[in-house]
């Protein structure tokens, strides 16, 4: 199939990329971009490793075209981090122990930053609520429900 | 989560620096932010991807397989069939059954009979389509009982017959006569079904290969094992294993899964030396369910003979394993469902009967705990429901039986430390159980259980007197400090565990180590990370290399100062005189009069196990350097109208000997539960007639963030006389009593025993059905297939307990 030519904006950069266009963003982030930091866990939707930001909501980026999301601000893992600076998030992650494996913490930490953007003091139901779609083999969550609360603490106490 | 300290010295003068701490590991920074380079992560230039043909078929003869369109395709680069990997391997030496591709038949649905490497996932999948095989069905074995009957083709051979691919049989002391001292004797029986590990990255595999004269494969892959990795390779490529350097990639998630040599391994290696191109395969997560190695089903029955104030007098076993497809550690499974029964329990006799049949369904292998948590399941049950029927609080018979710390088992297992008591007592407190059991209203509960785990198979898979661990060292001008080991990180924290047990040896912080891991270049051997090995084994190895490059360092900086090496201290990044410490020098410096007096500043350790098997044949399977403890307390909630069961709460108390990283160990422990919960409640894999049907992560059903309850871990500190700093495991142990703690508590609930895995709605309706019909009230296996186990190998019991030296 012939290749297309899209304008991406991820992590706030511009990416002129020649793209198949039945590949997906999640193909294309890894593969194009080569952010691989975003994971594939199923490319069918059902475990969550694949999230990332399209106009501050998560979405599975297995199940959307990289045409779709053009002209979208597109967020990913590699974009949490400011300059050296780790995310209050990724901080409170080391600190709790919420990342084992590791396999599942980009989509996990993108999906609490858009929980913590459209809430900032969620409960602890809250937090489960909104990150059921992610799944992780390794820590029985509730290390990540900690740091979720710490970094959302620690996010209202700097605002 | 709290955390209970029984070590009193982890405060005191002497106590340690790092050890013990909560500073996050060293890995997960690179983790949080996507720097992390997982083997699916690696690209290298002109790479090749990889996919592998799977069977449609589960038992068939390979007629005819032809690739001729499928090489003509444009962009397809190398094409490989069972014919061109015609050597047999397998992760044990007394089961190399498997090949890289079917050769002459099909054992199962999804197994590997083709491979192609072509230039991008489009052309290999359009290739794999293009590749002819013509089968020649045979009659599928689907179960258990399938295994068991006399006219079916026999999977591991020619002809029909029954499906044996292991057996054993062994008795320990005088189990009629225990059984005749008995007041009342017991029986059940339970099942266990098989589930999966369903790591949440899908197996992948890179290789490259560097032409002649070197002719070199480097393989960065997904494996729990780059040691039997490496071994496989040499074998099945029939190269030196100096010509083949293995990279253990970091792990993204393994319990087990992740332990054998796979077909898309040695196919992308295959496959990189045709092509002289880089070549990846990464698993689809349907393959990752056919792939599997997980839990083997398997069906139990379990006899005792207990005197009326609930002191144990025998106790039998017999099991039946599905063993799926192939041989995997099927050998060292079907004896770890009968080896640890009695290293939590004081068992003055007991007999051992297991068979473990192949069917043709995706093999069966290690899962955390491995062999253990079916007869746990079983055991624990049933000794819930010998205590409701001599009237004994389900905690006071257990205190009544309880293993003694340095002691020997019936079967030959030595115990060091054992703080089950102290596990048992911290959640019993703090559940309010004596408050809760068989108190609480109608559709709740309580149950409980204990479990002991291994701290690394005492001996190797591949028998030799070789060391199991070594480490070495290298600290640079700079001060510098480097760590090599092969031993590998799927999660549990390996890498942070080696540079702490370093740095506090050598008074650094563990950040200040680097690491080099799992190379089979770089690194000294370790045999891999599996039976909950590493901590104890790894750990002991860095210890010596660390107490090594110690030495050298205390001999340059008492030359230097005049202070005897005896009196000197490191801490806090200074060598110092330990009665006047501001006689010292920094670390730095120190490591510069070192490089003069003492080079090179290179040093190793290793460790090797004990002697430990006992004086029989399947001795080798169970025997450990020391073992953790565990005990489990469940509350939950059971809906009689609709079945559905919610766990509120778990209490559970873990002797890991010491903690080496609270917040890593307790991490290890919730994460037990969890999958222990998992395993109880929904996880299970569903064959209809010999077809999984649920190869997927919507359909294997797995806990969310929603279904997991809260979790109060007490760790308790033994101090294991041979562990590391007194380190045991935390990786496996605690998964092994939640799953039996649960149905006990269901019963608690609803009055209804389910006596298999999972515990699923329906299953606990129909109790309640039979309960209202005045039956028994239970749901769980009624029969055994008849077997001969033949006649018992008897082992007279060890004479005398071990004494600790």
């Amino acid at each position: 199939m012939r290749k297309e030519l899209v304008e991406l904006k991820i992590n706030g950069e511009a990416y002129e990329l020649a793209i198949v266009p039945t590949h997906t963003l999640l193909e294309v982030l890894r593969e194009d971009a080569v952010l691989t930091g975003t994971k594939h866990g199923c490319e069918q939707g059902e475990c969550g490793l694949c999230t990332v930001l399209v106009d501050g909501s998560p979405q599975f980026s297995c199940l959307m075209l990289a045409v779709e999301a053009q002209g979208s601000a597109i967020r990913t893992v590699e974009g949490l981090a400011r300059g050296g600076e780790l995310h209050p998030l990724q901080q409170a992650f080391a600190e709790k122990g919420a990342s084992q494996c590791g396999y599942c913490s980009p989509g996990m930490l993108v999906s609490a930053q858009a929980l913590l953007e459209r809430n900032p003091a969620p409960t602890r139901s809250e937090i489960r609520e909104a990150l059921a779609g992610n799944l992780c083999r390794c820590t029985g969550y509730l290390a990540i429900l900690d740091a979720v609360e710490l970094a959302a603490a620690r996010l209202r106490s700097a605002a | 989560m709290t955390a209970v300290t029984t070590d009193p010295r982890q405060t005191s003068a002497r106590g340690t620096a790092v050890v013990g701490g909560s500073d996050p590991r060293i890995d997960v920074h690179a983790k949080a932010t996507g720097q992390t380079m997982y083997a699916d992560d690696i690209h290298l230039p002109r790479m090749l991807v990889g996919r592998l043909l799977r069977s449609p078929y589960r038992h068939a003869k390979i007629l005819r397989v032809d690739v001729t369109q499928a090489a003509a395709l444009p962009g397809v680069h190398g094409i490989l069939t069972g014919r061109d990997l015609p050597i047999r391997y397998g992760i044990m030496p007394v089961a190399q059954d498997e090949h890289a591709l079917a050769l002459h038949k099909v054992r199962y649905h999804g197994e590997p009979v083709a491979a192609v490497a072509a230039i991008n996932e489009e052309v290999a999948e359009q290739a794999l389509r293009l590749i002819e095989v013509e089968y020649e069905e045979l009659a599928p074995v689907s179960s258990i009982e399938d295994a068991m009957k006399p006219g079916l083709p026999l999977i591991d051979g020619e002809g029909l017959g029954r499906q044996v691919n292991r057996r054993a049989t062994l008795e320990f002391g005088d189990v009629a006569g225990g059984f005749e001292r008995a007041d009342r004797s017991y029986e059940d029986l339970f099942f266990f079904e098989g589930n999966t590990h369903l790591p949440m990255e899908e197996h992948a595999a890179v290789a490259q290969w560097e032409p002649e004269p070197r002719g070199r494969v480097t393989i960065w892959s997904s494996t729990q094992v780059p040691h039997y990795l490496h071994r496989a390779l040499a074998r099945v490529l029939e190269l030196p294993p100096g010509r083949i350097r293995v990279v253990a990639a970091p792990v993204g998630g393994g319990f087990g899964g992740k332990s054998d040599p796979f077909s898309h391994e040695v196919c992308a290696a295959r496959l990189a030396m045709i092509t002289g191109r880089p070549v990846k395969f990464t698993l689809t997560r349907e393959e990752v369910f056919y792939a599997h190695r997980g839990r083997h089903p398997v069906l139990m029955r379990v006899r005792t003979g207990f005197k009326e104030d609930g002191t144990l007098t025998a106790m039998t076993f017999r099991n039946m394993l599905d063993g799926g497809a192939f041989g995997s550690y099927g050998p060292a499974s079907t004896f770890y469902t009968g080896a640890l029964q009695a290293v939590t329990y004081d068992v003055p006799a007991y007999k051992f009967e297991a068979v473990r049949v192949l069917t043709n369904k995706p093999p069966c292998g290690p899962k955390r705990g491995h062999g253990t948590p079916q007869p746990r399941f079983a055991l624990e049950c049933h000794l819930d429901k010998v205590a409701t029927d001599l009237g004994i609080d389900p905690i006071d018979l257990r205190l009544r039986n309880l293993i003694e710390p340095f002691s020997r088992t019936i079967n030959y297992m030595r115990v060091t430390t054992c703080g089950l008591r102290e596990c048992i007592e911290l959640v019993e407190t703090a559940s309010g159980w004596r408050g809760k059991h068989g108190k609480l209203p109608y559709g709740r509960g309580v149950g409980f259980a204990v479990s002991g785990y291994m701290c690394g198979a005492g001996l190797p898979i591949n028998r030799s007197d070789s060391s199991q661990s070594e480490v070495q060292i290298k600290v640079d001008r700079g001060g510098g400090v480097t760590v090599y080991s092969m031993a590998t990180d799927i999660g549990q924290g390996s890498d942070n565990m080696l540079v702490t047990f370093v740095a506090e040896v050598l008074g650094l912080r563990p950040r200040d180590i680097a690491l080099i891991a799992s190379d089979t270049d770089l690194t000294p051997i370790d045999l891999g990370s599996y039976s909950s090995r590493v901590t104890f084994m790894a750990g002991n190895a860095a210890v010596q290399a660390a107490q090594r490059m110690r030495d050298k360092i205390f001999a340059a900086v008492s030359a230097d100062l005049g202070v005897p090496s005896e009196e000197l201290v490191a801490r806090d990044g200074r060598i110092f005189d330990g009665d006047d410490p501001s006689v010292g020098m920094d670390w730095r410096a120190a490591v510069q009069t070192a490089s003069v007096r003492e080079p090179p500043l290179v040093t190793a350790g290793s460790y090797k196990a004990p002697k430990l098997a006992g004086p029989y044949v399947g001795s080798g399977v169970g025997p450990s350097p020391a073992y953790s403890y565990t005990a489990a307390i469940v509350e939950l909630e059971c809906d009689p109208e609709t079945g559905v069961v919610d766990v509120d709460r778990v209490w559970i108390g873990h002797d890991l000997g010491k903690a080496v990283n609270r917040v890593a160990a307790e991490g290890q422990i919730v994460g037990s539960v969890y999958m222990a919960l998992g395993e109880a409640l929904f996880e299970e894999q569903v064959f209809r007639r010999g077809y999984l049907k649920n190869p997927s992560i919507l359909e294997y059903r797995s806990p969310t963030f929603l279904e997991m309850p809260e979790v109060e871990t007490f760790l308790v500190e033994t101090d294991d006389p041979e562990g590391p700093f007194g380190a045991k495991e935390a990786g496996q142990g605690a998964l092994l009593p939640v799953i039996p703690a649960v149905a006990n508590a269901i019963y608690d609930a609803v009055g209804v025993r389910v006596d298999e895995t999972p515990i699923s709605p329906d299953k606990v309706l129909e109790g309640l059905r039979q309960q209202e019909q005045g039956n028994e009230p239970r749901v769980g296996p009624k029969k055994m297939p008849d077997f001969d186990y033949g006649e018992p190998v008897k082992v007279d019991p060890p004479g005398g307990r071990w004494v600790a030296p």
